[in-house]
């Protein structure tokens, strides 16, 4: 009897597949474009703080490295109230109206990963030989171009930080619940789908929903991984 | 050559990461970039008794039939939240049920045009074995005796504890029976253990957690026929409808003068009226959860003026000053009011 849920959604779950269900087929692209741009943005702002940090030897370096590590660990309900006040109408930003829509649910996971790409990114590049890049420079390389040679050096530790962050925020109900507000038919992803169904009490559909996000994050990742893989 | 190597296979994995990356940007601006679908944008924050039972998608669908240029979003949040949400003007109404919460926002100038729209009763809910005998009592006098077993050690009380209607309505129904519910949240029963268990979660945690914990509870009906129907709890009414248990739903809208007012007065009212119609009081009362009628539509009660007893009960819990709404607090709407 207590299995029970857990099976039904997996017949469930096959059903809204197999049939293609829109409304499943409309939370999960909009799951999957938030927590992409979330990740377009945190790689934008994320890689080249990241970068600076791990190559850097400034005072307080050693400060801020723990410090990305640590807002790595902000607590997703936390930061949303910070949002969620921010984004207000009669926020700071309110004029931006971004509360209640994508673009705000967009903005406020890139917020919560761009540690986590920092943190990520910083600890690669710092892995990787310093001289990679005097020697780049010594090749003629500018400041830029050098840092982009490290960078590709460093490209595996890079490209964990991305997908990890990718799959966080794919991952994040906090943050999309709290600044999108689950609103049917605009900012409804995948987690807010499921915990409302868990809060309406129809535990087999939201198991549905949960074996689908699982099935997508799992198969992105392998074919990521597949795409990257030695010959 | 090893490096040669690496750097092909992780080119590939740049690319296919670019080209994520490079869709969700992309994707982000075209969202930002949409073009104005020219319709006017309506933010109601409400109550999750409404949210879980689905009544709000019913709700959305048919007034944006009857007005096609509105775009109608639901936030729920709490009637506690919600009226904050509104009051930060992130909301351009409200849809609740504390009356005690809505005459203060009133009164500190957030809210006009206050109207009561539908009604129900909550339920006394408790386990099928009844520890602590209340079977056949009245609510006050069950109350009174979970009080005394609960702190004799032979029976459990969940609440809410998150500030909603429903928490609201239990605090006042403890007070009027006698208890503080802070107090009563600090007992300890002879084996040590709190009695009064505050949940500090939404209608079907709650549920759960008194259905696994054989502990008596508050209940809106909706909630509580979904949970039973899909076999999540196996707890039964105590004490069913009756004038201590009524729950009374109201819409308020945002004050044209207040300061974080966002010009939607207009489009807010349009709303009200509609749940004031024929049309909107129809859709509270057809609405079904398992094949019940959850919520009773306020004005054809009130029009025909036959079941004194429950208008009477209703406008002694519910009203403000002998209205819904007192002059003051009323904008451009004298006519809802005759």
């Amino acid at each position: 009897m207590s299995w029970q849920p857990i099976i039904d959604g997996a017949v469930q779950g096959a059903r809204l597949i197999l049939t293609g269900d829109s409304q499943v087929i409309q939370i999960t692209v909009r799951s999957l474009e938030t927590a992409a741009a979330a990740t377009g943005l945190a790689a934008l702002v994320g890689m080249p703080i990241g970068v600076a940090l791990g190559l850097g030897s400034f005072r307080g370096r050693g400060f801020l490295k723990t410090l990305f590590s640590a807002l790595v660990g902000v607590p997703t309900v936390t930061l949303g109230l910070f949002l969620f006040v921010l984004f207000s109408r009669s926020g700071p930003i309110g004029y931006m109206q971004l509360l209640y829509t994508v673009p705000g649910i967009a903005l406020g996971e890139a917020v919560l990963v761009t540690p986590l790409v920092i943190s990520f990114v910083a600890s690669a590049v710092e892995a990787k030989d310093m001289g990679v890049r005097d020697l780049a420079r010594t090749l003629g390389a500018s400041e830029y171009e050098s840092s982009l040679a490290v960078l590709r050096e460093a490209w595996n530790g890079v490209s964990l930080a991305l997908v990890s962050s990718f799959n966080r925020a794919f991952a994040e109900l906090g943050i999309a619940m709290m600044i999108g507000g689950n609103i049917e038919g605009l900012t409804r992803v995948l987690t807010t789908t499921i915990s409302l169904q868990t809060n309406m009490g129809e535990l087999g559909l939201a198991f549905a929903l949960s074996y689908i996000l699982l099935i997508v994050v799992l198969s992105l990742n392998f074919l990521i991984a597949w795409l990257g893989r030695e010959r | 050559m090893t490096e040669k190597k690496s750097m092909s296979i992780n080119q590939r994995t740049a690319v296919i990461l670019a080209v994520i990356i490079v869709i969700g940007i992309v994707g982000a601006v075209w969202y930002f970039n949409q073009p104005a679908t020219g319709k006017t944008r309506l933010i109601v924050s409400t109550t999750t008794s409404f949210y879980e039972t689905g009544f709000l998608q019913t709700l959305k669908k048919s007034f944006e039939t009857k007005y096609p240029q509105y775009n109608v979003s639901f936030i729920s949040q709490g009637t506690g939240l919600a009226l904050a949400t509104a009051a930060r003007g992130d909301a351009d109404l409200v849809l609740v049920h504390a009356p005690s919460s809505e005459k203060i926002f009133l009164t500190n100038g957030t809210g006009v045009n206050r109207k009561i729209v539908a009604y129900n009763y909550f339920l006394l809910i408790g386990p099928a074995s009844d520890p602590a005998g209340i079977k056949g009592l009245s609510i006050m006098d069950a109350l009174k005796k979970i009080v005394a077993q609960g702190e004799a050690g032979n029976a459990l009380w969940v609440s809410r504890g998150d500030k909603s209607g429903t928490n609201t309505k239990e605090i006042a129904l403890f007070k009027l029976a006698g208890f503080d519910t802070v107090k009563l949240a600090a007992e300890k029963n002879p084996s040590g253990n709190p009695w009064y268990l505050s949940a500090g979660a939404g209608m079907t945690a709650t549920l759960q957690l008194a259905d696994q914990k054989d502990a008596y509870t508050l209940t809106d009906i909706a909630s509580f026929l979904n949970n039973q129907a899909n076999g999540n709890i196996h707890l039964v009414e105590y004490v069913g409808p009756g004038k201590d248990m009524l729950n009374v739903y109201s819409v308020i809208v945002i004050s044209p003068s207040w300061k974080n007012y966002r010009g939607t007065f207009t489009a807010a009212m349009d709303f009200e009226r509609y749940l004031l119609t024929a049309d909107g009081q129809n859709l509270f009362g057809n609405f079904g959860v398992q094949g019940q009628t959850v919520f009773k539509p306020w004005i054809p009660l009130k029009t025909a003026n036959t079941d004194t007893t429950t208008i009477t009960w209703i406008q002694n819990y519910a009203y403000i000053n002998g209205t819904d709404c007192p002059t003051k607090f009323r904008v451009q709407a004298d006519d809802l009011y005759k």
